[in-house]
Protein backbone atom coordinates (compact mmCIF):
# COMPACT_ATOMS: atom_id res chain seq x y z
CA UNK A 1 0.00 0.00 0.00
CA UNK A 2 2.66 2.19 0.30
CA UNK A 3 4.79 1.67 -2.32
CA UNK A 4 1.19 1.95 -3.92
CA UNK A 5 1.18 5.65 -2.01
CA UNK A 6 4.74 6.58 -3.21
CA UNK A 7 4.07 6.07 -7.22
CA UNK A 8 0.95 8.05 -6.79
CA UNK A 9 2.96 10.85 -5.19
CA UNK A 10 5.46 10.49 -8.02
CA UNK A 11 2.92 11.04 -10.86
CA UNK A 12 1.12 14.12 -9.37
CA UNK A 13 4.16 15.77 -8.61
CA UNK A 14 5.33 15.16 -12.20
CA UNK A 15 1.56 16.19 -13.25
CA UNK A 16 2.22 19.44 -10.89
CA UNK A 17 5.45 20.22 -12.48
CA UNK A 18 4.12 19.87 -16.19
CA UNK A 19 1.12 22.39 -15.13
CA UNK A 20 3.61 25.25 -13.43
CA UNK A 21 6.31 24.73 -16.17
CA UNK A 22 2.95 25.82 -18.97
CA UNK A 23 2.29 28.23 -16.67
CA UNK A 24 5.41 30.07 -16.11
CA UNK A 25 5.83 29.96 -20.15
CA UNK A 26 2.50 31.58 -21.05
CA UNK A 27 2.93 34.17 -18.46
CA UNK A 28 6.68 35.05 -20.45
CA UNK A 29 4.70 35.97 -23.49
CA UNK A 30 5.29 39.29 -24.44
CA UNK A 31 2.55 40.89 -25.16
CA UNK A 32 0.35 42.12 -22.61
CA UNK A 33 -3.72 40.06 -22.80
CA UNK A 34 -6.70 40.97 -21.95
CA UNK A 35 -9.64 38.16 -22.21
CA UNK A 36 -12.98 38.94 -24.11
CA UNK A 37 -16.41 37.44 -23.40
CA UNK A 38 -18.56 37.50 -26.68
CA UNK A 39 -21.36 36.55 -27.89
CA UNK A 40 -21.27 33.26 -30.77
CA UNK A 41 -23.21 36.15 -33.10
CA UNK A 42 -20.88 39.18 -32.95
CA UNK A 43 -17.89 36.37 -33.09
CA UNK A 44 -18.91 34.88 -36.33
CA UNK A 45 -18.80 38.13 -38.18
CA UNK A 46 -15.52 38.17 -38.40
CA UNK A 47 -15.04 41.62 -36.68
CA UNK A 48 -13.10 40.74 -33.91
CA UNK A 49 -10.54 38.93 -35.62
CA UNK A 50 -9.71 41.76 -37.67
CA UNK A 51 -9.98 43.93 -34.58
CA UNK A 52 -7.66 41.33 -32.52
CA UNK A 53 -4.98 41.56 -35.35
CA UNK A 54 -5.20 45.24 -35.42
CA UNK A 55 -5.40 45.86 -31.71
CA UNK A 56 -2.06 43.60 -31.26
CA UNK A 57 -0.15 45.24 -33.67
CA UNK A 58 -0.71 48.43 -32.66
CA UNK A 59 -1.08 48.46 -29.11
CA UNK A 60 0.72 45.26 -27.76
CA UNK A 61 -1.98 44.01 -26.36
CA UNK A 62 -3.31 40.18 -26.98
CA UNK A 63 -6.96 39.84 -27.04
CA UNK A 64 -8.02 36.11 -25.65
CA UNK A 65 -11.54 36.36 -27.22
CA UNK A 66 -13.80 33.32 -26.32
CA UNK A 67 -17.12 33.18 -27.83
CA UNK A 68 -19.79 30.73 -26.74
CA UNK A 69 -22.67 32.23 -26.08
CA UNK A 70 -24.60 34.91 -23.97
CA UNK A 71 -25.23 32.94 -21.23
CA UNK A 72 -21.73 31.80 -20.95
CA UNK A 73 -20.27 34.71 -21.66
CA UNK A 74 -22.16 36.51 -19.02
CA UNK A 75 -21.53 33.29 -16.87
CA UNK A 76 -17.44 33.83 -16.93
CA UNK A 77 -17.33 37.39 -16.40
CA UNK A 78 -19.56 36.82 -13.68
CA UNK A 79 -17.09 34.41 -11.92
CA UNK A 80 -14.20 36.57 -13.33
CA UNK A 81 -12.60 34.59 -15.58
CA UNK A 82 -12.60 37.15 -17.90
CA UNK A 83 -12.26 41.10 -17.91
CA UNK A 84 -14.41 42.73 -20.43
CA UNK A 85 -17.98 41.56 -21.68
CA UNK A 86 -19.15 42.55 -24.91
CA UNK A 87 -22.77 41.70 -25.71
CA UNK A 88 -25.49 42.63 -27.07
CA UNK A 89 -28.64 42.37 -24.83
CA UNK A 90 -30.07 45.61 -22.69
CA UNK A 91 -32.08 43.77 -20.42
CA UNK A 92 -29.62 41.02 -19.18
CA UNK A 93 -26.59 44.06 -19.34
CA UNK A 94 -28.84 45.84 -17.11
CA UNK A 95 -28.69 42.74 -14.77
CA UNK A 96 -25.51 42.21 -14.95
CA UNK A 97 -24.54 46.28 -14.03
CA UNK A 98 -27.12 46.66 -11.22
CA UNK A 99 -25.57 43.75 -9.65
CA UNK A 100 -22.30 45.41 -9.27
CA UNK A 101 -20.31 43.04 -12.08
CA UNK A 102 -20.31 45.51 -14.62
CA UNK A 103 -18.73 49.25 -14.98
CA UNK A 104 -17.69 51.59 -17.31
CA UNK A 105 -20.58 50.17 -19.71
CA UNK A 106 -20.35 52.15 -23.13
CA UNK A 107 -22.33 51.22 -26.36
CA UNK A 108 -19.80 50.89 -29.59
CA UNK A 109 -22.09 49.81 -32.43
CA UNK A 110 -25.42 49.23 -33.96
CA UNK A 111 -27.51 47.50 -37.21
CA UNK A 112 -30.37 45.55 -36.64
CA UNK A 113 -31.94 42.37 -36.45
CA UNK A 114 -33.92 41.15 -39.55
CA UNK A 115 -36.84 38.47 -39.90
CA UNK A 116 -35.75 36.00 -42.86
CA UNK A 117 -37.32 33.55 -44.64
CA UNK A 118 -38.13 31.42 -47.97
CA UNK A 119 -37.48 33.75 -51.00
CA UNK A 120 -41.76 33.52 -51.95
CA UNK A 121 -42.49 34.04 -48.41
CA UNK A 122 -45.55 31.44 -47.65
CA UNK A 123 -47.06 33.45 -45.17
CA UNK A 124 -47.37 36.89 -46.86
CA UNK A 125 -45.61 38.79 -43.97
CA UNK A 126 -43.31 41.15 -46.14
CA UNK A 127 -43.84 44.82 -45.55
CA UNK A 128 -45.38 44.18 -41.91
CA UNK A 129 -43.98 45.10 -38.91
CA UNK A 130 -41.90 42.83 -36.84
CA UNK A 131 -45.24 41.89 -34.21
CA UNK A 132 -47.52 41.62 -36.97
CA UNK A 133 -45.48 39.46 -38.47
CA UNK A 134 -44.57 37.17 -36.21
CA UNK A 135 -48.74 36.79 -34.94
CA UNK A 136 -49.61 35.90 -38.21
CA UNK A 137 -46.71 32.99 -37.93
CA UNK A 138 -48.20 31.99 -35.29
CA UNK A 139 -52.01 32.12 -36.48
CA UNK A 140 -50.44 30.36 -39.29
CA UNK A 141 -48.61 27.89 -37.49
CA UNK A 142 -51.47 27.26 -34.87
CA UNK A 143 -53.77 26.36 -37.52
CA UNK A 144 -51.41 23.73 -39.18
CA UNK A 145 -50.65 25.46 -42.58
CA UNK A 146 -48.65 23.74 -44.70
CA UNK A 147 -44.91 25.21 -45.27
CA UNK A 148 -44.77 27.80 -42.21
CA UNK A 149 -41.89 27.22 -39.49
CA UNK A 150 -40.49 29.48 -37.29
CA UNK A 151 -36.54 28.81 -36.14
CA UNK A 152 -36.26 30.08 -32.76
CA UNK A 153 -32.12 29.89 -31.01
CA UNK A 154 -33.77 29.04 -27.89
CA UNK A 155 -30.63 29.01 -26.17
CA UNK A 156 -31.25 32.63 -24.11
CA UNK A 157 -28.58 34.37 -26.60
CA UNK A 158 -28.93 38.40 -27.33
CA UNK A 159 -30.82 37.17 -30.59
CA UNK A 160 -33.05 35.07 -28.80
CA UNK A 161 -34.01 37.78 -26.28
CA UNK A 162 -34.52 40.46 -28.95
CA UNK A 163 -36.90 37.46 -30.20
CA UNK A 164 -39.00 37.17 -26.89
CA UNK A 165 -39.26 40.92 -26.99
CA UNK A 166 -40.56 40.91 -30.41
CA UNK A 167 -43.20 38.49 -28.78
CA UNK A 168 -44.02 39.84 -25.76
CA UNK A 169 -44.90 43.52 -27.40
CA UNK A 170 -46.91 41.48 -30.16
CA UNK A 171 -49.18 40.40 -27.09
CA UNK A 172 -48.25 37.07 -26.13
CA UNK A 173 -46.59 35.41 -23.27
CA UNK A 174 -43.69 33.89 -24.59
CA UNK A 175 -43.46 30.96 -22.03
CA UNK A 176 -46.91 29.98 -21.73
CA UNK A 177 -48.17 30.72 -25.56
CA UNK A 178 -45.06 30.43 -27.91
CA UNK A 179 -42.60 27.94 -26.51
CA UNK A 180 -43.30 24.43 -27.04
CA UNK A 181 -46.61 25.31 -28.92
CA UNK A 182 -46.28 23.25 -32.15
CA UNK A 183 -44.60 21.91 -34.53
CA UNK A 184 -43.95 25.03 -36.55
CA UNK A 185 -41.82 26.61 -33.54
CA UNK A 186 -39.12 24.48 -33.24
CA UNK A 187 -36.01 25.91 -31.17
CA UNK A 188 -32.33 24.55 -32.12
CA UNK A 189 -30.38 25.44 -28.46
CA UNK A 190 -27.53 26.43 -31.38
CA UNK A 191 -25.73 29.51 -32.01
CA UNK A 192 -26.57 32.24 -35.61
CA UNK A 193 -24.60 30.03 -37.37
CA UNK A 194 -26.16 26.69 -36.95
CA UNK A 195 -29.12 27.77 -36.69
CA UNK A 196 -29.39 29.93 -39.38
CA UNK A 197 -28.51 26.80 -41.33
CA UNK A 198 -31.11 25.00 -39.81
CA UNK A 199 -33.86 27.26 -40.89
CA UNK A 200 -32.18 27.13 -44.96
CA UNK A 201 -32.22 23.49 -45.05
CA UNK A 202 -36.08 23.78 -43.10
CA UNK A 203 -36.88 26.68 -45.74
CA UNK A 204 -38.53 28.60 -42.52
CA UNK A 205 -38.25 32.04 -41.11
CA UNK A 206 -36.05 33.20 -38.60
CA UNK A 207 -35.10 36.39 -36.33
CA UNK A 208 -31.57 36.92 -36.98
CA UNK A 209 -28.67 39.72 -36.77
CA UNK A 210 -28.16 41.36 -40.34
CA UNK A 211 -24.34 41.20 -39.80
CA UNK A 212 -23.97 36.96 -39.23
CA UNK A 213 -27.17 36.64 -42.08
CA UNK A 214 -24.63 38.32 -44.50
CA UNK A 215 -21.59 36.99 -43.47
CA UNK A 216 -24.07 33.13 -44.27
CA UNK A 217 -25.50 34.51 -47.07
CA UNK A 218 -22.06 34.74 -48.68
CA UNK A 219 -20.14 31.86 -47.14
CA UNK A 220 -22.98 29.24 -47.63
CA UNK A 221 -25.31 30.08 -50.01
CA UNK A 222 -28.06 30.11 -47.50
CA UNK A 223 -31.25 30.11 -49.75
CA UNK A 224 -33.43 32.83 -47.03
CA UNK A 225 -33.65 36.32 -47.87
CA UNK A 226 -34.99 39.11 -46.03
CA UNK A 227 -38.42 39.50 -45.40
CA UNK A 228 -38.79 42.16 -42.40
CA UNK A 229 -36.06 44.36 -41.66
CA UNK A 230 -38.12 47.56 -40.08
CA UNK A 231 -39.90 48.27 -37.08
CA UNK A 232 -37.93 49.83 -33.45
CA UNK A 233 -38.09 46.36 -31.83
CA UNK A 234 -35.48 45.00 -34.37
CA UNK A 235 -32.63 47.65 -33.00
CA UNK A 236 -29.59 45.19 -32.14
CA UNK A 237 -27.06 47.31 -29.91
CA UNK A 238 -23.80 46.39 -29.21
CA UNK A 239 -22.34 47.19 -25.94
CA UNK A 240 -18.93 46.62 -24.17
CA UNK A 241 -18.17 46.73 -20.37
CA UNK A 242 -15.48 46.16 -17.71
CA UNK A 243 -15.51 44.14 -15.25
CA UNK A 244 -16.17 45.19 -11.72
CA UNK A 245 -12.44 45.39 -9.70
CA UNK A 246 -14.68 45.61 -6.98
CA UNK A 247 -15.82 42.34 -7.27
CA UNK A 248 -12.66 40.84 -8.77
CA UNK A 249 -9.40 42.64 -7.54
CA UNK A 250 -7.12 40.54 -10.34
CA UNK A 251 -8.51 41.63 -13.53
CA UNK A 252 -6.66 43.41 -16.24
CA UNK A 253 -8.63 46.34 -15.50
CA UNK A 254 -5.78 49.01 -17.32
CA UNK A 255 -5.59 47.17 -20.55
CA UNK A 256 -9.87 47.07 -20.26
CA UNK A 257 -10.22 50.52 -20.16
CA UNK A 258 -8.05 51.37 -23.08
CA UNK A 259 -9.77 48.49 -25.27
CA UNK A 260 -12.62 50.29 -24.22
CA UNK A 261 -11.84 53.70 -25.17
CA UNK A 262 -10.15 52.82 -28.25
CA UNK A 263 -13.45 51.47 -29.28
CA UNK A 264 -15.28 54.63 -28.89
CA UNK A 265 -12.42 56.89 -30.27
CA UNK A 266 -12.73 57.95 -33.66
CA UNK A 267 -9.97 54.89 -34.66
CA UNK A 268 -12.16 52.36 -33.01
CA UNK A 269 -15.31 53.94 -34.70
CA UNK A 270 -13.88 54.16 -38.07
CA UNK A 271 -12.70 50.52 -37.33
CA UNK A 272 -15.85 49.55 -36.64
CA UNK A 273 -17.53 51.26 -39.43
CA UNK A 274 -15.18 50.20 -41.88
CA UNK A 275 -16.10 46.62 -41.72
CA UNK A 276 -17.32 44.14 -44.05
CA UNK A 277 -17.53 47.09 -46.74
CA UNK A 278 -14.96 45.08 -49.12
CA UNK A 279 -16.43 41.62 -48.97
CA UNK A 280 -20.12 42.48 -48.32
CA UNK A 281 -20.57 45.99 -50.44
CA UNK A 282 -21.84 47.19 -47.39
CA UNK A 283 -20.56 47.66 -43.20
CA UNK A 284 -21.94 45.68 -40.65
CA UNK A 285 -21.94 47.63 -38.06
CA UNK A 286 -23.09 51.14 -38.40
CA UNK A 287 -21.01 52.48 -35.53
CA UNK A 288 -22.39 54.16 -32.34
CA UNK A 289 -20.81 58.18 -32.59
CA UNK A 290 -22.89 58.48 -35.90
CA UNK A 291 -25.78 59.23 -33.75
CA UNK A 292 -26.66 62.73 -32.60
CA UNK A 293 -27.24 61.66 -29.01
CA UNK A 294 -27.68 58.26 -28.04
CA UNK A 295 -28.09 58.34 -24.58
CA UNK A 296 -32.38 59.14 -25.97
CA UNK A 297 -34.08 56.16 -26.72
CA UNK A 298 -34.26 53.23 -28.02
CA UNK A 299 -30.18 53.48 -27.68
CA UNK A 300 -30.42 54.43 -24.38
CA UNK A 301 -26.19 54.57 -23.63
CA UNK A 302 -23.39 56.50 -23.96
CA UNK A 303 -21.00 56.24 -26.57
CA UNK A 304 -18.86 58.79 -26.18
CA UNK A 305 -17.62 60.08 -22.58
CA UNK A 306 -14.24 58.01 -22.40
CA UNK A 307 -13.81 56.02 -19.34
CA UNK A 308 -11.44 55.99 -16.73
CA UNK A 309 -9.38 53.01 -15.12
CA UNK A 310 -12.22 51.74 -12.31
CA UNK A 311 -11.29 51.74 -8.30
CA UNK A 312 -12.06 48.81 -6.39
CA UNK B 1 -22.49 19.02 -54.29
CA UNK B 2 -20.69 21.69 -55.81
CA UNK B 3 -19.69 22.88 -52.42
CA UNK B 4 -18.35 19.88 -51.22
CA UNK B 5 -15.81 19.63 -54.70
CA UNK B 6 -15.23 23.35 -53.74
CA UNK B 7 -14.75 23.34 -50.37
CA UNK B 8 -12.33 20.20 -50.82
CA UNK B 9 -9.80 22.29 -53.65
CA UNK B 10 -9.98 24.88 -51.02
CA UNK B 11 -8.96 22.78 -48.62
CA UNK B 12 -6.19 21.40 -50.64
CA UNK B 13 -4.88 24.75 -51.57
CA UNK B 14 -4.93 25.68 -48.30
CA UNK B 15 -3.28 22.78 -47.04
CA UNK B 16 -0.62 22.67 -49.49
CA UNK B 17 0.50 26.54 -49.13
CA UNK B 18 0.55 25.52 -45.41
CA UNK B 19 -1.78 28.44 -44.79
CA UNK B 20 0.00 29.41 -41.63
CA UNK B 21 -3.20 29.85 -39.19
CA UNK B 22 -4.13 26.41 -40.40
CA UNK B 23 -0.35 24.95 -39.15
CA UNK B 24 -0.55 26.58 -36.04
CA UNK B 25 -3.54 25.10 -35.00
CA UNK B 26 -2.84 21.97 -36.07
CA UNK B 27 0.35 21.87 -34.09
CA UNK B 28 -1.84 23.77 -30.90
CA UNK B 29 -3.88 20.63 -31.03
CA UNK B 30 -1.02 18.00 -31.75
CA UNK B 31 0.99 19.60 -28.62
CA UNK B 32 -2.21 19.35 -26.52
CA UNK B 33 -3.20 16.02 -27.09
CA UNK B 34 0.69 14.29 -27.02
CA UNK B 35 1.17 15.72 -23.88
CA UNK B 36 -2.22 14.47 -22.33
CA UNK B 37 -1.82 11.10 -23.99
CA UNK B 38 1.79 11.30 -22.33
CA UNK B 39 0.63 12.43 -18.74
CA UNK B 40 -2.19 10.20 -19.18
CA UNK B 41 -0.35 7.02 -19.78
CA UNK B 42 2.16 7.77 -17.10
CA UNK B 43 -0.73 8.21 -14.37
CA UNK B 44 -2.62 4.72 -16.02
CA UNK B 45 -0.03 2.24 -17.11
CA UNK B 46 0.82 2.27 -13.46
CA UNK B 47 -2.34 2.16 -12.04
CA UNK B 48 -3.31 -0.24 -14.38
CA UNK B 49 -0.59 -2.46 -13.25
CA UNK B 50 -1.19 -1.89 -9.60
CA UNK B 51 -4.44 -2.68 -10.67
CA UNK B 52 -3.67 -5.95 -12.12
CA UNK B 53 -0.98 -6.77 -9.64
CA UNK B 54 -2.83 -7.11 -6.40
CA UNK B 55 -5.87 -9.22 -5.20
CA UNK B 56 -8.17 -6.84 -3.27
CA UNK B 57 -11.70 -6.95 -1.93
CA UNK B 58 -13.50 -5.05 -4.84
CA UNK B 59 -11.42 -5.41 -7.69
CA UNK B 60 -13.84 -6.59 -9.80
CA UNK B 61 -16.08 -3.34 -8.81
CA UNK B 62 -12.94 -1.12 -9.77
CA UNK B 63 -12.64 -2.86 -13.14
CA UNK B 64 -15.86 -2.25 -14.04
CA UNK B 65 -15.80 1.02 -12.83
CA UNK B 66 -12.71 2.17 -14.45
CA UNK B 67 -14.53 0.01 -17.95
CA UNK B 68 -18.17 2.66 -17.31
CA UNK B 69 -15.35 5.29 -17.62
CA UNK B 70 -14.58 4.59 -20.96
CA UNK B 71 -17.99 6.55 -21.92
CA UNK B 72 -17.40 9.53 -20.01
CA UNK B 73 -18.97 11.98 -21.66
CA UNK B 74 -16.50 14.23 -22.97
CA UNK B 75 -18.87 17.64 -22.05
CA UNK B 76 -19.13 16.02 -18.31
CA UNK B 77 -15.47 16.76 -17.96
CA UNK B 78 -15.68 19.77 -19.55
CA UNK B 79 -17.97 21.08 -16.80
CA UNK B 80 -16.47 19.14 -14.26
CA UNK B 81 -12.66 20.90 -15.25
CA UNK B 82 -14.35 24.29 -16.08
CA UNK B 83 -16.20 24.23 -12.15
CA UNK B 84 -12.96 23.31 -11.14
CA UNK B 85 -10.54 25.30 -12.86
CA UNK B 86 -12.83 28.68 -12.98
CA UNK B 87 -11.49 32.14 -10.80
CA UNK B 88 -14.53 31.13 -8.26
CA UNK B 89 -13.55 26.96 -8.54
CA UNK B 90 -11.05 25.37 -5.97
CA UNK B 91 -8.04 26.20 -8.40
CA UNK B 92 -9.33 29.35 -9.52
CA UNK B 93 -5.80 30.70 -8.12
CA UNK B 94 -4.08 28.88 -10.64
CA UNK B 95 -5.33 30.64 -13.17
CA UNK B 96 -5.84 27.86 -15.82
CA UNK B 97 -9.56 28.54 -17.11
CA UNK B 98 -8.79 29.40 -20.92
CA UNK B 99 -5.36 27.88 -21.35
CA UNK B 100 -3.67 24.43 -23.08
CA UNK B 101 -3.04 23.67 -19.87
CA UNK B 102 -6.40 23.46 -18.38
CA UNK B 103 -7.21 21.66 -21.89
CA UNK B 104 -4.69 19.20 -21.37
CA UNK B 105 -6.13 18.27 -17.68
CA UNK B 106 -9.53 17.56 -19.36
CA UNK B 107 -8.03 15.07 -21.74
CA UNK B 108 -6.14 13.41 -19.35
CA UNK B 109 -8.94 12.79 -17.04
CA UNK B 110 -10.92 11.58 -20.31
CA UNK B 111 -8.26 9.26 -21.65
CA UNK B 112 -6.27 8.03 -18.38
CA UNK B 113 -9.78 5.44 -17.68
CA UNK B 114 -9.70 3.96 -21.08
CA UNK B 115 -5.65 3.36 -20.75
CA UNK B 116 -5.99 2.16 -16.99
CA UNK B 117 -8.48 -0.24 -18.36
CA UNK B 118 -7.25 -1.43 -21.96
CA UNK B 119 -3.40 -1.85 -19.42
CA UNK B 120 -5.48 -4.31 -16.97
CA UNK B 121 -7.12 -6.14 -20.26
CA UNK B 122 -3.48 -6.68 -21.73
CA UNK B 123 -1.99 -8.09 -18.60
CA UNK B 124 -4.81 -10.04 -17.72
CA UNK B 125 -4.03 -11.88 -21.44
CA UNK B 126 -0.56 -13.29 -20.38
CA UNK B 127 -0.34 -16.36 -18.60
CA UNK B 128 -0.88 -16.44 -15.04
CA UNK B 129 2.39 -18.79 -14.60
CA UNK B 130 4.17 -15.78 -15.60
CA UNK B 131 2.61 -13.68 -13.07
CA UNK B 132 3.51 -15.84 -10.31
CA UNK B 133 6.86 -16.81 -11.82
CA UNK B 134 7.77 -12.88 -11.51
CA UNK B 135 6.37 -12.67 -8.10
CA UNK B 136 8.37 -15.34 -7.31
CA UNK B 137 12.17 -14.00 -8.85
CA UNK B 138 11.41 -10.83 -7.88
CA UNK B 139 11.46 -9.06 -4.46
CA UNK B 140 10.49 -5.79 -5.20
CA UNK B 141 6.77 -5.63 -6.72
CA UNK B 142 7.54 -2.95 -8.94
CA UNK B 143 10.25 -4.69 -10.33
CA UNK B 144 8.15 -7.37 -11.15
CA UNK B 145 5.11 -5.23 -12.47
CA UNK B 146 7.69 -3.65 -15.17
CA UNK B 147 8.73 -7.22 -16.10
CA UNK B 148 4.74 -7.86 -16.82
CA UNK B 149 3.89 -3.96 -18.51
CA UNK B 150 7.09 -4.58 -20.68
CA UNK B 151 5.94 -8.48 -22.04
CA UNK B 152 2.46 -6.41 -23.07
CA UNK B 153 4.13 -3.15 -24.29
CA UNK B 154 2.72 -3.11 -28.15
CA UNK B 155 -0.58 -4.04 -26.15
CA UNK B 156 -0.25 -0.93 -24.02
CA UNK B 157 1.07 0.94 -26.43
CA UNK B 158 -2.46 0.17 -28.68
CA UNK B 159 -3.98 1.85 -26.17
CA UNK B 160 -2.20 4.66 -25.70
CA UNK B 161 -2.94 5.37 -29.58
CA UNK B 162 -5.94 4.82 -29.07
CA UNK B 163 -6.38 7.22 -25.93
CA UNK B 164 -4.46 9.42 -28.53
CA UNK B 165 -7.15 9.00 -31.30
CA UNK B 166 -9.81 9.87 -28.67
CA UNK B 167 -7.81 13.19 -27.06
CA UNK B 168 -7.50 14.60 -30.22
CA UNK B 169 -10.86 14.23 -31.81
CA UNK B 170 -12.29 14.97 -28.90
CA UNK B 171 -14.21 18.41 -28.69
CA UNK B 172 -16.61 19.28 -26.11
CA UNK B 173 -14.32 19.21 -23.02
CA UNK B 174 -11.62 21.58 -24.62
CA UNK B 175 -13.76 24.42 -26.12
CA UNK B 176 -15.46 24.41 -22.51
CA UNK B 177 -12.23 25.17 -20.68
CA UNK B 178 -10.13 26.14 -23.40
CA UNK B 179 -12.61 28.42 -24.70
CA UNK B 180 -11.50 28.47 -28.48
CA UNK B 181 -9.52 31.57 -28.42
CA UNK B 182 -8.06 32.50 -31.56
CA UNK B 183 -3.92 32.11 -31.41
CA UNK B 184 -4.12 30.59 -27.55
CA UNK B 185 -6.29 27.81 -27.19
CA UNK B 186 -7.99 26.95 -31.04
CA UNK B 187 -7.85 23.36 -31.79
CA UNK B 188 -8.48 21.48 -34.77
CA UNK B 189 -12.09 20.38 -33.32
CA UNK B 190 -12.69 23.76 -32.04
CA UNK B 191 -12.00 25.26 -35.24
CA UNK B 192 -13.70 23.05 -37.33
CA UNK B 193 -17.01 23.82 -34.66
CA UNK B 194 -16.32 27.52 -35.25
CA UNK B 195 -16.16 27.40 -38.88
CA UNK B 196 -19.00 25.43 -39.76
CA UNK B 197 -21.36 27.56 -37.60
CA UNK B 198 -19.64 30.87 -39.50
CA UNK B 199 -20.45 29.07 -42.62
CA UNK B 200 -16.68 28.53 -43.60
CA UNK B 201 -17.20 24.98 -44.84
CA UNK B 202 -13.95 24.58 -47.05
CA UNK B 203 -11.74 25.63 -43.63
CA UNK B 204 -13.53 22.62 -41.78
CA UNK B 205 -12.72 20.74 -44.34
CA UNK B 206 -9.27 21.90 -44.78
CA UNK B 207 -9.41 21.05 -40.60
CA UNK B 208 -10.74 17.83 -40.93
CA UNK B 209 -8.48 16.29 -43.84
CA UNK B 210 -5.40 17.32 -41.52
CA UNK B 211 -6.79 15.93 -38.17
CA UNK B 212 -7.49 12.75 -40.07
CA UNK B 213 -4.26 12.68 -41.77
CA UNK B 214 -2.94 13.31 -38.01
CA UNK B 215 -4.27 10.03 -37.16
CA UNK B 216 -3.48 8.22 -39.77
CA UNK B 217 0.20 8.91 -39.32
CA UNK B 218 -0.05 8.02 -36.00
CA UNK B 219 -1.49 4.94 -36.41
CA UNK B 220 0.89 3.90 -39.64
CA UNK B 221 4.16 5.01 -37.26
CA UNK B 222 2.43 2.17 -34.48
CA UNK B 223 2.25 -0.43 -37.06
CA UNK B 224 5.35 -0.17 -38.96
CA UNK B 225 7.02 -0.07 -35.10
CA UNK B 226 5.24 -3.25 -34.22
CA UNK B 227 6.35 -4.95 -37.50
CA UNK B 228 9.17 -3.98 -37.29
CA UNK B 229 9.91 -5.24 -34.29
CA UNK B 230 8.23 -8.20 -34.58
CA UNK B 231 10.05 -9.12 -37.18
CA UNK B 232 13.35 -8.88 -35.29
CA UNK B 233 11.86 -11.28 -32.67
CA UNK B 234 11.40 -13.35 -35.23
CA UNK B 235 15.24 -13.31 -36.83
Amino acid sequence: MKKLLSVFGVFLILLAVICAAGCVSTQQQEPTQLKIATTTSLYDTGLLDAVQDYYLDKYNVDLLITSQGTGKAIASAMNGDVDVLLVHSPSQEAVFIDDGYGVNHRGIAYNYFIIVGPADDPAGIAGMTPEEGVATLKALGDAGTEGIIFVSRGDNSGTHSAEKAIWKSAGFNYTAQITGCGPWYKETGAGMGDSLTTAGQLGAYILTDEATYLTYKKNNNLSLEVIINEGASLLNRYSIMTISPAKFPDTNVKDATDFTNWLISEDGQNFIGAYGVETYGKPLFTPMSTLNDSTLPPFNIDCKTPVVIPTA
Amino acid sequence: MGEITDGFLEAITLIVTMNPELMEIAGRSLYVSSIATLVAALIAIPIGAIIYYYDFRGKRTVINLVQTLYALPTVIVGLLVYLLVSNSGPLGPLKLLYTTNAMIIAQVILVSPLIVGLAIAALSGLDKEMKYTTMSLNARAYRAMMTLVRETKFAILSAVVLAFGRAIAEVGAVMMVGGNIRHFTRTLTTAITLNTSMGEFSTSIALGIILLTIALIVNFGVNFFQHYNGRMKDD
